[in-house]
């Protein structure tokens, strides 16, 4: 004979099991976690990118010198070396370093692959220039550098990727807004379904409640029920959310950085930044979480209108 | 145990009004261990005391005090706790439908947290008791009118309450079946619990004389 008190299994003394929308529950869940995973994979995205660009890019510019062989136009030597002179000979300027052949081969290798380097098109010089502080009018330095070796191209980063960092900064806003507005219409979806389960249930309820069942007991039987629904959902969004994530990494990697498309699977999901990795599990968590919490204080309230 | 101290009882009529008052200016005492009829045409207000008595209602004027708690200033918190304390068997029988005979009976004792095996013990003794030993796992609606009265006895006697109130509980029942309740009844009031048995039967009420309240139009007009 069982001397601890424990609740049989399945005992449903408020016929949860037909009241509480045993598909449509998690099928929304589901949705709202796909949606969550995306807001995050936007929110990740947008910040890295702000970061990178905020990072001190605002110092650089690129000096492109086609047919960098040819002769200058005024001064003496190539055209490559007549403008690397003027830049290094220039106020203002910390460094300016061409990029050798491999250096050039790796910046172009995310889209042309291992081949970059044989490539039948002749490349230009670029120039990679550091500059002693971000706010310098660089337009009298690109005349004086167009001159030397016309054609040459002077591309200031600064007020584009101003532009640009305030661009992901405001993303990654939105990204966020649309993550608690996603928790938002789980809470409800959930507040909606337990409210209907209770009105289906009432009578049951009135019963149990006569009996001297506490709140609690009767918010304790619903919010059980909501949590594991919520939590299926949870799961199954996540599981339909990784290919979508890894799909959307592998479009991106191009812009994340130097380095050869990922092949091999392990290549493919190490596009994934950990980050998104460890918010995957965290989608059932959350979802468990608000299912609990929202099924407890819905059930609460309502019950608040019995003596 | 119970008492009425110049209690009335009226119903909300909807717009926030309060509506007639059902129940004028009761007062009586029922000490531990009490047994009363309590009598009265359809309508004098019989359920409504009823229902003052466990904790449906609170009264709109005057004072009630439920096993030692002035129910109309009492949190409703602290009022649960009484309530596993009344057994009410119901005219209309307030069984759970979907569940079976023997959980129906149990759950007074599951809401109260026993120990499943006790539970298991006493359930299984009190449905053979009333009768109903091979039925327990018959649902509500496969038993008869009879059947189901038996069921909500039994639930309403199963965490051996302190107060015991029913409302016309042997409206299904036979003569033979009548007196084991009366029985029953009688030996649960013996070891302690005040019972209040509202019926219509008058020939059960000459059968086995007590003291009763007899309600009239909301007032009581005579205690015995």
């Amino acid at each position: 004979m069982r001397s601890l008190s424990l609740r049989p299994a399945g005992f449903d003394e408020l016929g949860l099991r037909r009241a509480l929308a045993d598909r449509a529950l998690p099928f929304l869940v589901a949705a709202m976690a796909l949606l969550a995973a995306l807001a995050l994979a936007g929110w990740d995205g947008a910040a890295s990118l702000a970061r990178h660009w905020e990072q001190g890019a605002g110092e650089e510019l690129t000096v492109q010198v086609p047919q960098p062989g040819e002769p200058a136009a005024e001064g003496g030597g190539s055209r490559v070396e007549r403008v690397l002179a003027l830049l290094r000979g220039s106020p203002g300027i910390a460094s300016a370093d061409a990029l050798s052949g491999q250096q050039l081969s790796a910046l172009l290798a995310p889209w042309l692959g291992a081949g970059a380097d044989r490539v039948a098109v002749p490349l230009p010089a670029v120039i990679a220039v550091r500059l002693t502080q971000s706010e310098i009018d660089t337009s009298p330095l690109a005349a004086r550098l167009d001159a030397a070796a016309p054609g040459t191209l002077t591309e200031s980063h600064d007020v584009w990727i101003r532009r640009l960092a305030r661009l992901s900064r405001s993303l990654q806003a939105c990204a966020g807004m649309a993550l608690l507005l996603v928790a938002g219409v789980a809470a409800a979806v959930i507040a909606v379904a337990t409210r209907a389960g209770l009105s289906a249930r009432r009578e049951a309820i009135e019963i149990v409640h006569g009996l001297g069942a506490t709140d609690g007991y009767i918010a304790a039987r619903f919010a059980g029920r909501a949590t594991i629904l919520a939590t299926a959902g949870g799961i199954a969004g996540a599981l339909v959310a990784l290919p979508v994530l890894l799909a959307l990494a592998l479009l991106a990697a191009p812009f994340a950085g130097p380095g050869l498309p990922p092949t091999t699977p392990a290549q493919v999901l190490a596009t994934l930044p950990a980050a998104l990795w460890l918010a995957l599990p965290g989608l059932p968590a959350a979802a468990a979480a608000i299912g609990f919490a929202t099924a407890q204080a819905t059930v609460r309230w309502w019950l608040r209108r019995l003596p | 145990m119970v008492r009425f101290d110049r209690a009335g009882l009226s119903y909300g009529s909807g717009n926030g009004q309060s509506g007639p008052e059902v129940l004028h200016d009761l007062s009586f005492t029922l000490p531990d261990g009490a047994f009363r009829w309590l009598l009265g045409a359809s309508g004098a207000g019989k359920t409504s005391v009823l229902r003052l008595m466990y904790l449906d209602v609170r009264p709109t004027r005057g004072r009630v005090l439920v096993l030692d708690t002035d129910i109309g200033a009492a949190a409703r918190t602290a009022l649960p706790r009484l309530r596993r304390r009344i057994g009410v068997v119901f005219q209309d029988f307030r069984l759970l439908a979907h569940l079976s005979a023997f959980d129906n009976v149990a759950l007074p004792l599951r809401i109260a947290g026993r120990p499943e095996g006790q539970i298991r013990a006493d359930v299984t003794e009190m449905l053979r008791w009333v009768g109903l030993g091979r039925k327990y796992t018959a649902r509500p609606p496969e038993l008869s009118g009879g059947e189901q009265q038996r069921v909500a006895i039994a639930r309403s006697v199963i965490a051996r309450p302190s107060l015991l109130l029913a409302d016309e509980p042997t409206g299904n029942l036979d003569d033979a079946q009548a007196q084991r309740l009366m029985q029953l009844f009688k030996e649960l009031n013996r070891l302690g619990t005040s019972v209040v048995v509202a019926t219509h039967n008058d020939a059960l009420v000459a059968q086995h004389p007590a003291p009763a309240l007899r309600l009239e139009g909301g007032r009581l007009v005579r205690q015995e």
